[in-house]
């Protein structure tokens, strides 16, 4: 069976669903458009069932790649075609499959150019199980850079009357940093002649990576560390603005809030986890020492990332510009595990354990992010189809009275996000502050005014648009259709599910973490 | 027997599956929500009682009281998260107490929310809040108990906000879920710290528990900032959760707010049980309170001990004070909670677990049967809740009256035949022997003389003199309507709380202090000799007077000529106001702790949102747009150079060699006779040259 090259097969179903539904052809007729959504979704879920059998076949008590594929591919370069997912990978491969049918329902009623809507979506999720699974860097970055092409198009083709320079903005911004990613990691070929991620976390960890590239590029003005760090900012530039982390993130709340809400659901659910999944694969092994000489000032970003971004939130009157920086946020507490991660303890039993239990709650935290985001999102999206594209905090009021089921559910998914015991939010959350506590108690204690924010944000929501008077305009709003409702049942299922029992995704990810965390040496 | 311990989890699990049942189930089914809750309600209860018989047989037979169930949730690196139940006499006589009360409140629910269109909600969120409830009183384990603690704090978030079409509850809801948020961030930071100083949250398992001796003896031994020990920073931040949930100042102020609720949830949530949480969740972290080097006297006063003292004490006065001055009969109510769970913190501090404990039952049961009362009076005059319009209703509503008094001579502590008497004087008598200051007894004798005061101001508002609601100037169409008794659903259960009110002091009198003994698993025996006790008879006799000084100046104040029915009720002065005008308004305002807030905090949070948008808006956007700028800039000069510079030069030295082209090509006209013309010139000039060249 691990003959069968899953990994790549699984990349190429959403490829092949992108060119069948453009095939489909531009006429506008609702026959084609119902036909291009059917087909999407048919191959979406094509993509999820795979996933699933792959999560089913996966070997939880190895920390190791599973389901490796290698090939020669410019051997003179140092190239080659591998893939292969580890806990970490399979997650974010299950994440990505479960948010893509996500977003192409919440963008059922997109009427323009359907068949092209969603063949990129398609392409986009390619791009993702792509990026998720590539262990060489060359093809990795193709993955990665292909991926902005689709999210670009989807923005500036579909998105909101601002959406030209958010596009541009989003495409630019996150191009600089990819750019600084890719000298990096130029440098790091010259010096090194390896691309493939797994060689060079091993030169890494044995310390033959760095004085390598001092060697090759001995500018004579710079000291060796002054290279070494100026390596990393690079590489660093180039997750720090995916994630994003203050101050990196100015792109993200305007793309979010003009991308057509279906995107913004891809874009938060899944390609945010892109910056965070490089932290982890990339930056963590190979640049862990760099990394952890400049911890504190990335500890003081980490706090002004979480408590700005929620405090931000906590003024705006869009819906989508909030759930955006809640979004930023939500991801700030994953960057605090992760650089709590590298504090130095000496090999410190106790603390040691404190870092498993961050790391996992980092990945937790980032699974239950894009569950809870996505769905957030779309319920907007479903609030939007009911008011003609209104979502502003002060447009509605009451609305309770007339949809009971929404709003029940949406605060469902609203509390999710706070944190509430119960549900998923909750877990991975813990996880990290009990790890980041007393490995970077300052930084995790400060982080607590991220999550009373969250809270005022969160049930300001429910007090402004399903409490109070009921605003007259919405008198007649429809409740959510059966259909509807069955669409959401899942993820709402799966909010519960997580909550009460998340060891059914920790028993995936622990042995990974383990190993993740064994493999930091500095 | 050991059976009702391995299934105790059912006892909150039972209500949680109805809640879930009820969930589900169609709007319109009433007598189905209604009756799954009762009857998980009732089955609880049934189990709670077994709990107890259970406690009550391992005591009697001197065998360890405490029972663990642990079971493992999730795992992380090598270890796995451990939860767990557990029964001891404190989680026994707790769940007996919230499973009673909770199932007289919910059948005094069917008659008080009958008319309701969102019946079954409401006994859907009550269904949920009391099995989080009774999560909260068994949870073996810190983050299980939090996690409780955090739904119950939803589901009173849900039921604050019941009625969500009045704005009102609205902000009532969700500014209690903030507030007491606040607190349980600080609980939540706590719980971390313990977790990583002990390496679990569970509280018992067999010696390696965080509240057993070994981890205790080393949290003693670290000394931390400000030169606290472990213990004590981590007594504390916790102790912040329960002063949020309990009401303590300066996290009281969404408890009143609170009162925007369905008066049974008031009854059951913001009197009962969960506000009394906080006092539960100090009694179950008691070891980790008074953990101390040596460990040698149970009641030493530690510096977290003496931080519960003193909070508690100052709010126990606060909340007195403020409930002088306020008209609302459940606010009133509302203040008059606040005060006594400073009674409760108080009692915790200075007296240890049992002291705490007595008063946090007897209250249950008075203040559940004082806001039942005051449910069946709003309910009598139609909505109406501010006193200065009710009157007469002795007459009127001749139960409820009875109990109302029996719950008032309770809350004050009247001598002897009042369970409250019994149970604040335990505190008092604690906090006079108390070795660290005085101040908090005076601060308690003060507050039981208010207590006095204030309630029978209420009383005689309420039922004294004559009916004034009808006469009420503001006219709105209930107020028409005569008062009239409630139904037998709601009077039977007020009936029974106050049989409870009264004889429930008869634990832990001094003579026979069977609950201090029992949840100190020592036995008992009676003591009449007890009495005889000169201090402890002097501090009774004095708090004996202090309640006939309130009861006699309320009746000055209010009681001795019969209260006018003026069209113009609510206008008209109050006794106390006449009298000073000032203090009464700064205590009509609550001591404007509301209007300080607005002032200071909430301004600051929403100033900081702003600045943060600010910041995000102009100083990072507003770098990348420079930079973006920069590179457009760039980009203008590079087209500059491009097109007027290289792209000119480029068209200037083309052009010049075009037109020296079109010069040359002049020259080759491809006519042969101009060509001979210029070859003629040519040797024309030649030969001049030749020859001039020749010559010289």
């Amino acid at each position: 069976m691990i003959a069968f090259p899953w990994i790549t097969v699984l990349t190429a179903v959403p490829i092949a669903g992108a060119l069948v539904v453009l095939g489909i052809g531009g006429s506008a007729s609702e026959r084609n458009k119902n036909l291009a959504r059917g087909l999407a979704m048919a191959f979406s879920f094509l993509a999820l069932g795979l996933t699933l059998f792959l999560w089913h076949h996966f070997n939880p008590a190895s920390g190791a790649l599973q389901f490796q594929e290698r090939s020669s591919w410019i051997p003179a370069l140092g190239v080659e075609y591998r893939v292969g997912i580890d806990g970490l990978g399979i997650l974010m491969l299950l994440l990505t499959s479960i948010v893509v049918p996500i977003g192409m329902l919440a963008s059922w009623q997109i009427q323009e150019r359907v068949p092209l809507y969603f063949s990129l979506v398609l392409l986009l999720q390619a791009c993702l199980f792509g990026t998720f699974t590539a262990l060489n860097f060359f093809h990795w970055f193709i993955f990665w850079e292909l991926s902005l092409i689709p999210a670009f198009f989807l923005i500036k083709l579909w998105g909101g009357p601002r959406r030209t320079s958010a596009a541009t903005q989003f495409l630019v911004y996150t191009m600089v940093g990819s750019i600084a990613l890719l000298l990096a990691f130029l440098a790091i070929f010259l010096a090194t002649g390896k691309f493939d991620f797994i060689d060079l976390a091993g030169l890494a960890q044995n310390g033959q990576l760095m004085p390598a590239v001092v060697r090759t590029l001995g500018w004579h003005r710079f000291t060796p560390e002054h290279v070494a760090l100026m390596i990393f900012a690079g590489a660093f530039l180039g997750f720090a603005v995916k994630v994003p982390m203050v101050p990196f993130h100015t792109w993200l709340p305007s793309a979010y809030s003009e991308a057509p809400t279906g995107t913004t659901i891809l874009l938060t659910g899944a390609m945010s986890k892109m910056g965070l999944y490089g932290f982890l694969r990339i930056l963590l092994p190979i640049f862990g020492a760099e990394m952890q000489q400049v911890l504190t000032p990335l500890l003081w970003l980490v706090v002004a990332t979480i408590v700005l971004s929620a405090y931000a939130a906590l003024v705006q009157k869009d819906l989508k510009r909030i759930f955006a920086y809640s979004s930023i946020n939500h991801l700030g507490y994953c960057l605090l595990g992760i650089f709590a991660v590298l504090k130095f303890t000496g090999g410190d039993v106790a603390l040691t354990a404190e870092k498993y239990a961050a790391m996992n709650g980092v990945l937790l935290q980032m699974f239950n992010h894009g569950l809870t985001a996505a769905t957030l999102f779309w319920f907007v999206a479903m609030l939007e189809k009911r008011s003609g594209g209104l979502r502003g905090l002060e447009d509605f009021g009451g609305l309770r009275k007339v949809m009971p089921v929404f709003a029940g559910l949406m605060g469902i998914a609203l509390f999710s996000s706070l944190g509430l015991p119960g549900l998923n939010g909750f877990v991975g959350e813990f996880l990290i502050f009990k790890g980041s506590f007393p490995l970077a108690t300052w930084a995790t204690a400060l982080s607590v005014f991220g999550l009373l924010a969250t809270a005022i944000f969160i049930l300001g929501i429910l007090q402004r648009v399903f409490s109070g008077a009921l605003n007259k305009t919405w008198a007649a709003m429809p409740d959510l259709t059966t259909g509807e409702r069955l669409a959401l049942a899942p993820a709402i299922g799966l909010m519960f599910a997580l909550g009460l029992y998340p060891q059914w995704v920790l028993a995936v990810i622990n042995s990974t973490v383990m190993q993740m965390v064994q493999q930091l040496k500095f | 027997m050991t059976g009702i311990v391995q299934n105790l989890w059912l006892v909150p699990a039972l209500p949680i599956l109805a809640a879930g049942a009820i969930a589900l189930a169609k709007q319109r089914n009433r007598i189905f929500a209604a009756s799954l809750a009762i009857g998980s309600m009732t089955l609880s209860f049934f189990l709670s009682l077994c709990a107890f018989a259970h406690v009550l047989w391992l005591s009697h037979h001197g065998e360890q009281e405490l029972q663990v169930v642990n079971f493992r949730w999730f795992q992380f690196g090598n270890e796995w998260l451990r939860l767990g139940w557990m029964l001891n006499p404190l989680t026994a006589v707790m769940l007996l107490m919230v499973t009673f009360v909770g199932l007289l409140i919910f059948i005094y629910s069917i008659g008080y929310m009958a008319h309701e269109e969102n019946f079954t909600r409401f006994f859907c969120f009550l269904a949920l809040f009391a099995g989080a409830m009774l999560g909260v009183v068994i949870a073996n384990s810190l983050l299980l108990l939090f996690m409780c603690w955090e739904l119950v704090g939803l589901t009173s978030y849900l039921l604050i906000g019941f009625w969500y079409h009045n704005p009102k509850a609205a902000a009532a809801a969700k500014k209690a879920f903030i507030v007491t948020r606040i607190g349980d961030l600080a609980f939540f930071l706590g719980m971390a710290w313990l977790y990583a100083q002990t390496g679990t949250l569970l509280f018992y398992d067999n010696g390696a528990g965080c509240l057993e001796h070994t981890a205790l003896a080393s949290l003693v031994a670290q000394t931390t900032i400000l030169g606290l020990t472990a213990s004590t920073g981590i007594a504390l931040l916790i102790f912040c959760g329960a002063a949020g949930k309990s009401g303590q100042v300066p996290l009281h102020v969404w408890l009143p707010d609170a009162m925007e609720g369905p008066t049974p949830v008031s009854a059951l949530i913001h009197a009962a049980t969960m506000v009394a949480a906080g006092v539960f969740l100090i009694a179950r972290i008691y070891p980790l309170m008074s953990a101390h080097t040596g460990m040698a006297l149970p009641l030493t006063p530690t510096v977290a001990l003496q931080v519960v003292t003193w909070v508690g004490a100052i709010t126990a006065v606060f909340g007195a004070m403020i409930a002088v001055a306020h008209y609302d009969i459940k606010r009133i109510l509302a203040y008059s909670t606040i005060s006594q769970l400073g009674y409760m913190m108080m009692g915790l501090g200075v007296g240890g677990v049992a002291v705490g404990m007595f008063h946090l039952l007897t209250h249950a049961f008075f203040k559940a049967l004082l806001f039942l009362g005051a449910g069946s009076v709003i309910h009598g005059c139609s909505g109406e809740q501010d006193i200065r319009r009710m009157g007469g209703l002795r007459r009127l509503m001749p139960i409820t009256f009875a109990t109302y008094a029996v719950g008032m001579l309770a809350l004050c502590g009247f001598p002897l035949f009042f369970s409250g008497f019994w149970s604040k004087d335990a505190i008092l008598h604690a906090a006079h022997t108390w070795s660290v200051s005085q101040v908090p007894f005076y601060l308690g004798a003060f507050g039981a003389l208010l207590t006095a005061f204030y309630m029978t101001r209420q009383i005689y508002y309420v039922f004294g003199g004559t009916s004034r609601l009808a006469g009420a100037s503001h006219a709105s169409s209930h107020a028409s309507t005569t008062p009239h008794e409630s139904a037998a659903v709601m009077t039977i259960p007020l009936l029974i709380l106050a049989s409870f009110a009264m004889l429930l002091g008869l634990i832990g009198t001094p003579a026979w202090p069977w609950l201090q003994a029992f949840l100190d698993g020592q036995p008992t025996a009676l003591h009449f000799s007890a009495f005889a006790n000169a201090e402890l008879l002097a501090v009774m006799l004095s708090s004996s007077l202090l309640v006939f000084l309130g009861l006699g100046l309320g009746w000055w104040f209010y009681g001795r000529k019969p209260m006018e029915d003026s069209p113009k009720a609510d206008a008209m002065p109050d006794a106390v106001e006449q009298l000073q005008p000032r203090i009464f308004a700064v205590l009509n305002h609550s001591f404007y702790v509301d209007e300080l807030y607005a002032a200071t905090l909430l301004r600051l949070n929403a100033g900081w949102g702003h600045v943060c948008d600010w910041l995000d808006r102009w100083v990072w956007n507003g770098a990348v747009q420079t930079v973006a700028h920069l590179a457009l800039g760039l980009a203008w000069a590079d087209d500059f150079v491009d097109t007027r510079i290289v792209n000119a030069g480029f068209d200037e030295g083309c052009q010049g060699v075009s037109r020296g082209g079109k010069i040359l090509a002049l020259l080759q006209g491809g006519q042969v006779q101009s060509y001979l013309r210029r070859i003629g010139f040519a040797l024309i000039a030649l030969a001049v040259f030749l020859l001039w060249g020749a010559k010289g």
